[in-house]
């Protein structure tokens, strides 16, 4: 495998409250290869879509990005002045919003997003240049060219998150962040969508964070998954040895709640509560929940440790079990 | 824009203009045994005026010649159609000029003020609001701004007085009231519009200075809902500069709601600018019609009232026909 084209070191993201500090992202660490497709899952709550919008330094008050390293191509992008920042969003690192139905400005065309896009980043490219520019794109995610003309509440919400992927994608940019892309539509659009997006990273040989919680959709789409739980990576690793051989056992619970067609059974939950990021418990966060929760686990935090090769875990119990 | 929209807002402005006409025709009818002819000369024969003699074939002539012994909906539209012709008939303070005369006499001091002033404040106090909403604004802009804002709680007129009283009559940089300088005849040359805009300043000043607060608040409270929405998120997300975000994507979308406020307060501003007029002595349809209350000079007073309903409603219709342009979505919002 080539260098990662984004490394990030124990990211940190605190929300600045009267209570105190809530600490919504605590020492993220991972590698992410050229054109590798890695899949981040928690539950709601556990610091996935604080994680990513620290990637792009979108972290807005109260939140604080506290420490840490992010590495695009070597470059740290927390030493960046704001301009250089914004030059870089977009270009080289790009965000698929989650939230499709209102990411596009009601009274602009969608053509014209497009342009301010690309302009924001290329002065250089002509009117006629754009336009051809534009359309490529479009067709490119499947959509006719005559929605280029359209406003985005002439759209449907399908047709929205390709022209949001369009846009995300218009300037090639290595790391493409997809926010739960697909939360918003229903599973037929939702295949399609996906499928568009993993034919287009393909395409560009992007590298792509996909963020969500819906297991199934992560199985199908990435090579790489990251768990969160309350703020932390509790497990990293390729996708088919994770859903193989889960080693955290947060991560076998969150599997094993996953409903299969053959046993029609009562929906398995995982019993308890997300812990609250704000006076963290000492100790490991799952330890509470934990069903292999052993004497240390509340006193000390697990460290995400490369337990077999490629395969991290922060959980004592299950490094040993598995080698 | 479809031609559908426009029929139905023109057919609109038609009905608000027939309805406050017909309005104005109903309401002195609706008090009941009112009859004026009667009740005048009574009061003349009272005060000794004229003979009690023949009093009653007195109250039928001049009812005969005011045409009110003619049934309600005949009188209605005679009423009516001396309206389509702007006939108001005669000025009773200023005879023998006819209503319409002063009135179109005053119309264009009225607008100019009125269109100028209240467009400024609409411009200022939006910008300065979606400035207060922004975060990247400096601090310093809300030390400036405060008060602008306190001073959207005084009305027009006192605030008017104030400023008269300090720059008019203190130091004398502006003129005290009036139009321009007395005795002028309206001219096209550079010292004649001078003279206007210097005579216009502390009038349109006092409604500008009142309003830009009302707007700011306004529009403040606007910018930061708009701020909040996904598509100014996935904009700074996509690169785009702060200033482009702020203008193509908060502000543009923060207005919208703003212009439909300017729209629903046109007869409010147009109530207070009379205030302002009467201060002032400005020649505009506020004197006129300060004018015609304190002399009883009811055709004089219908006139204005029709002028102003004109007003209002041509105000509104003209925004109406703007909102498409401003915000796509309302142009297929009607199957």
């Amino acid at each position: 495998m080539s260098a990662p084209v984004l490394q990030v070191r124990n990211l940190c993201v605190h929300y600045e409250t009267d209570a105190g500090p809530v600490k919504a992202a605590e020492n993220v660490t991972f590698d992410l290869a050229r054109s590798e497709r890695m899949g981040l899952v928690g539950e709601s709550g556990s610091g996935k879509s604080t994680t990513v919008l620290a990637l792009l330094r979108m972290v807005t008050p109260p939140g604080r990005i506290r420490g840490g390293q992010v590495l695009l191509d070597g470059a740290d992008l927390m030493a960046l002045s704001p301009e250089q920042m914004r030059r870089m969003r977009g270009s080289a690192i790009s965000l698929i919003p989650q939230a499709a139905m209102n990411s596009l400005n009601p009274v602009m065309r969608v053509r014209d997003h497009f342009y301010d896009t690309i302009l924001a980043h290329d002065r250089t490219m002509s009117r006629a240049q754009l336009a051809a520019h534009t359309g490529e794109l479009v067709e490119a995610v499947g959509l006719r060219p005559n929605v280029l003309r359209m406003y985005p509440h002439e759209l449907s919400g399908g047709m929205k998150q390709r022209v949001c992927i369009a846009m995300g994608i218009c300037l090639r940019p290595k790391v493409i962040i997809a926010d739960e892309p697909t939360s918003a539509l229903d599973v037929v659009v939702q295949r399609q969508v996906m499928e568009t997006l993993g034919r287009i990273q393909r395409q560009l040989e992007a590298s792509i964070i996909l963020v969500g919680h819906d297991m199934g959709l992560m199985a199908q789409f990435v090579d790489k998954i990251g768990i969160m739980y309350a703020g932390r990576l509790v497990e990293l690793g390729p996708v088919t040895e994770v859903f193989g051989l889960p080693l955290h056992p947060y991560t076998r619970l969150l599997i094993n709640t996953l409903p299969s067609l053959d046993a029609k059974a009562v929906f398995k939950g995982i019993p308890g509560q997300t812990p609250s990021l704000l006076n963290a418990p000492a100790g490991c966060a799952f330890h509470e929940r934990c069903p292999d929760a052993v004497g240390d686990c509340w006193k000390a935090q697990h460290v995400l440790t490369e337990v077999l090769p490629g395969r991290w875990v922060a959980c004592p119990c299950h490094a040993g079990a598995a080698a | 824009m479809s031609s559908r929209y426009i029929v139905r807002r023109v057919l609109l402005f038609l009905l608000v203009i027939w309805v406050g006409t017909s309005l104005i025709f109903f309401l002195p009818r609706l008090a009941p045994d009112r009859d004026p002819v009667a009740q005048r000369l009574g009061n003349l024969a009272a005060t000794g005026g004229i003979n009690t003699e023949g009093l009653d074939e007195m109250v039928e002539a001049y009812r005969a010649k005011f045409g009110l012994d003619q049934p309600l909906w005949k009188q209605y539209l005679n009423y009516m159609f001396d309206m389509l012709r702007f006939d108001f008939n005669y000025s009773i303070a200023m005879y023998p000029a006819t209503v319409f005369e002063i009135v179109m006499r005053a119309v264009p001091w009225t607008v100019g003020l009125l269109l100028v002033s209240t467009l400024l404040a609409f411009a200022i106090g939006s910008l300065v609001g979606a400035l207060l909403g922004w975060p990247r604004t400096p601090r310093v802009m809300h030390w400036v701004a405060t008060p602008f804002l306190m001073m959207s709680s005084v009305p027009y007129y006192i605030l008017g007085l104030v400023m008269m009283y300090v720059f008019a009559f203190k130091f004398k940089w502006l003129p005290l009231g009036g139009g321009s300088q007395y005795g002028t005849v309206p001219t096209l040359t550079w010292q004649y519009v001078w003279d206007v805009v210097h005579h216009a300043i502390l009038p349109a000043a006092s409604m500008v200075v009142a309003g830009v607060g009302f707007w700011a608040l306004s529009m403040r409270g606007m910018m930061v809902t708009t701020l909040g929405e996904d598509y100014v998120m996935l904009a700074e997300a996509r690169g785009l500069s702060p200033r482009r975000i702020f203008f193509r994507y908060a502000m543009r979308n923060a207005i919208l709601p703003q212009t439909t406020g300017l729209a629903l307060s046109a007869g409010t501003i147009l109530s207070g600018s009379l205030l302002v007029e009467v201060i002032f002595r400005y020649p505009g349809m506020g004197s006129v019609l300060y004018r015609a209350i304190t002399g009883f000079d009811y055709f004089m007073i219908y006139g204005v009232v029709f002028f102003v309903i004109l007003a209002v409603g041509a105000a509104t219709l003209l925004l109406d026909l703007i909102y498409p342009l401003l915000d796509p979505r309302i142009r297929y919002s009607r199957k």
